[in-house]
């Protein structure tokens, strides 16, 4: 490894890195202010810095900052009777595991930096790079593609899934260690259901690994972006996985190793200041690394519709409508900007899920992950395996008519964008109807007084 | 397999009674359910956040029937308490500013709390008043023992107590800091923003006053 290839590294490592975290930090205030505003509540604002005399609340977001102070603040209790190692071992388990599995998701393609280095100060203007083919390595010079992931592992998403397994054994040693009765509880249920539900999570893959005919999740980004997303190739198993992948967060409705109501906090009761935070930072931190995997697998990546490592694209079958060539540097930064992008947009969707679905009773959860979860993911490989037998033997005219159907997909899903977008604007824009209900003495009075009375606030 | 069936229930007679049907396919097959209940969270986020982004959200208090947020960021908004609000007491003032309270203890002797402490003293010898009234020395209410019934208001023949500041009862850090002696009383505001009363007072010598005086003895 040279010098140049080294430094990349870093700086990959130093994105990847610092996206997961400030990702999972901003989470933990969507998670506050999404949930508020689900609610018809205001929420936490009160969070308040002081510059120059002036206070800023920035709408909470200074809520997290404020919790990590907090955690380094705050005494480091360990249970007189705890086994000391493993106790100080289990956050570091679980939040290492979580930001080694991201090492082999790519967040963009493969740049090829000679097209950069020659003619440094004019890459934002200079020629695409061909849509199929390899760049040029001249690793002597300092020339050599960068795949943008940290680590271009061959066996790609085994290693995710190696990795996200040793999750487990963070919360199982943390429930074990730490002498409670209510932690070992919440440890042996976080043990078997995520133990339960990443047989879901592997299997739910191995339909799209077939399709895709790769482990590497960078070239299952490829075969998304020249075919059709995941998710349309594989719908079922994108519900799988997305269920398996909210199971393994340990996150509502799936949050039974945690459950508030029962077993106080579960395998970190008896975490307190920035080991707890550790624990409460993974889980976010797992939230981030779903959507990614997610995104990866199913929604394409850092691929938009038409949009391939030459330009714009738009195709149906043979017919090609537009074909606009743009810069590598200008396609490198779109696809960085998309993934990251989509990364966010599943993350939102999972707050979602978590302040409207209700928890699972245990058994229900059990249930669900053998007897619902794994026998659909393993009719989905079983049907995949003889569609695709079938698919493939069925000759030229089926394929081409595949090819439609795939740039269709593609098509749909920029209608589908397009009116997400339109609606949006078009319900922000939209005029405000109240209406004014006084009823009662007490009411009337309180309008003639000009309702709440109100000083200046932010937020 | 047999569509389940419920016991049937003998409804009370002041009962509505409930239908039991059994559970529907969409409802058993999770997801269509799932959809519905994640759709009408994002309507009341993407309802809420374009009202608090584009400040209009509806007044919690004029418009609380109106879907939105219903909650207040309290210490910088406040609802409008009713008119006849029973707050923290207060002492009036006559038109010259002094108290109005002439110790009577019909206030301490009403209150079932027992958080009124009177201790009445004479005008000084001279002073036209004397032989009259008396004024209280010391005039305590012990706010944290209060249960803000207003029999004191109720009983006072002077007017001299009143519950109509508009304050709630603060919150402090300790015990002393809730007794409230006669000049503290005597600071507050009443809600028309004066310190006086409504209602004149009649002073000994006035023409208006009423009840026996030194120049006119009983006719």
């Amino acid at each position: 490894m040279t010098l140049s290839q080294f430094v990349w590294t870093i700086v990959k490592i130093l994105i990847m890195a610092g996206f997961v975290l400030n990702l999972a930090a901003i989470l933990t205030w969507a998670d506050r202010r999404q949930s508020s505003m689900i609610q018809d509540r205001i929420g936490p604002n009160r969070a308040v810095i002081k510059v120059f005399g002036k206070e800023f609340r920035l709408a909470g977001l200074l809520h997290p900052a404020a919790d990590g102070l907090k955690f380094f603040t705050k005494e480091d209790f360990m249970p007189p009777k705890a086994d000391k190692l493993l106790f100080m071992l289990a956050p570091i388990i679980a939040m290492g595991m979580v930001f080694t599995l991201v090492t082999t998701v790519p967040f963009g393609d493969t740049v090829c930096m000679h097209e950069f280095l020659p003619r440094f100060p004019n890459i934002f203007v200079g020629p695409a790079v061909p849509r199929w083919g390899s760049c040029s390595a001249d690793v002597k010079s300092g020339y050599f593609p960068i795949d943008l992931m940290v680590a271009p592992l061959g066996v790609g998403i085994l290693f995710v899934f190696a990795m996200s397994g040793q999750g487990i054994i963070g919360a199982a040693i943390a429930g074990w260690s730490s002498d409670n009765k209510f932690s070992l509880m919440g440890a042996l249920r976080a043990a078997s259901q995520m133990v339960s539900y990443e047989v879901t999570l592997g299997m739910s893959l191995i339909g799209a690994m077939m399709i895709y005919g790769t482990v590497r999740l960078d070239d299952m980004v490829r075969w998304q972006s020249d075919h059709a997303w995941g998710i349309f190739v594989q719908p079922l198993a994108f519900f799988l996985f997305f269920t398996a992948a909210v199971a393994e967060n340990k996150r509502i409705p799936f949050d039974l190793p945690e459950a508030e109501s029962e077993l106080v906090s579960g395998y970190f009761t008896e975490y307190a200041g920035m080991k707890f935070g550790m624990f409460y930072f993974a889980e976010y931190a797992e939230v981030v690394t779903g959507s990614m995997l997610l995104v990866t697998m199913f929604l394409g990546g850092w691929a938009l519709p038409f949009f391939h490592r030459d330009g714009l694209t738009i195709a149906f079958g043979g017919v090609t409508l537009v074909h606009l060539l743009i810069p590598h540097f200008w396609m490198t930064l779109l696809g960085v900007l998309t993934f990251f992008g989509k990364v966010i947009v599943i993350c939102w969707v999972q707050v979602f899920v978590r302040w409207t679905l209700p928890r699972f009773r245990y058994d229900q959860l059990m249930k669900l992950g053998w007897r619902v979860l794994l026998p659909a993911s393993l009719a989905n490989i079983l049907v995949t395996g003889v569609v695709w037998l079938v698919l493939d033997e069925a000759g030229p005219e089926v394929a081409d008519a595949l090819r439609l159907v795939a740039d269709l997909t593609q098509a749909l899903v920029v209608v589908v964008l397009s009116y997400l977008v339109f609606k949006l604007l078009r319900g922000w824009f939209a005029p405000f109807k109240h209406e004014r209900t006084l009823l009662g003495s007490s009411a009337e009075q309180a309008g003639k007084l000009g309702g709440t009375k109100s000083t200046a606030m932010q937020a | 397999m047999a569509t389940p069936t419920f016991p049937k229930k003998t409804a009370p007679l002041n009962a509505v009674p409930v239908t039991y049907t059994a559970p529907k396919f969409e409802v058993q097959s999770y997801l269509p359910e799932i959809f519905r209940g994640v759709g009408l969270s994002m309507k009341h986020f993407f309802d809420n956040t374009r009202e608090m982004v584009q400040g209009k959200r509806p007044d919690p208090v004029l418009d609380r029937y109106e879907a939105g947020i219903t909650t207040i960021s309290y210490p910088e908004q406040k609802r409008p308490y009713p008119e006849r609000f029973r707050g923290v007491h207060r002492l009036t003032t006559r038109q010259d500013g002094s108290m109005r309270c002439v110790a009577c203890l019909c206030c301490s002797t009403a209150c079932p709390a027992q958080c009124i402490f009177i201790e009445a003293g004479e005008y000084p010898p001279g002073d036209k008043r004397r032989g009259y009234e008396r004024f209280p020395v010391r005039f305590v209410i012990d706010e944290l023992r209060c249960i803000f019934c207003g029999y004191c208001v109720e009983a006072c023949p002077c007017d001299a107590i009143r519950m109509d500041t508009g304050h709630h009862a603060v919150p402090y850090d300790s015990r002393d800091q809730f007794i409230y002696d006669r000049d503290l009383l005597l600071s507050f505001e009443g809600a028309k923003g004066t310190f006086e009363t409504q209602n004149p007072r009649h002073e000994p010598g006035e023409a208006s006053h009423p009840g026996v005086t030194r120049e006119h003895g009983h006719s």
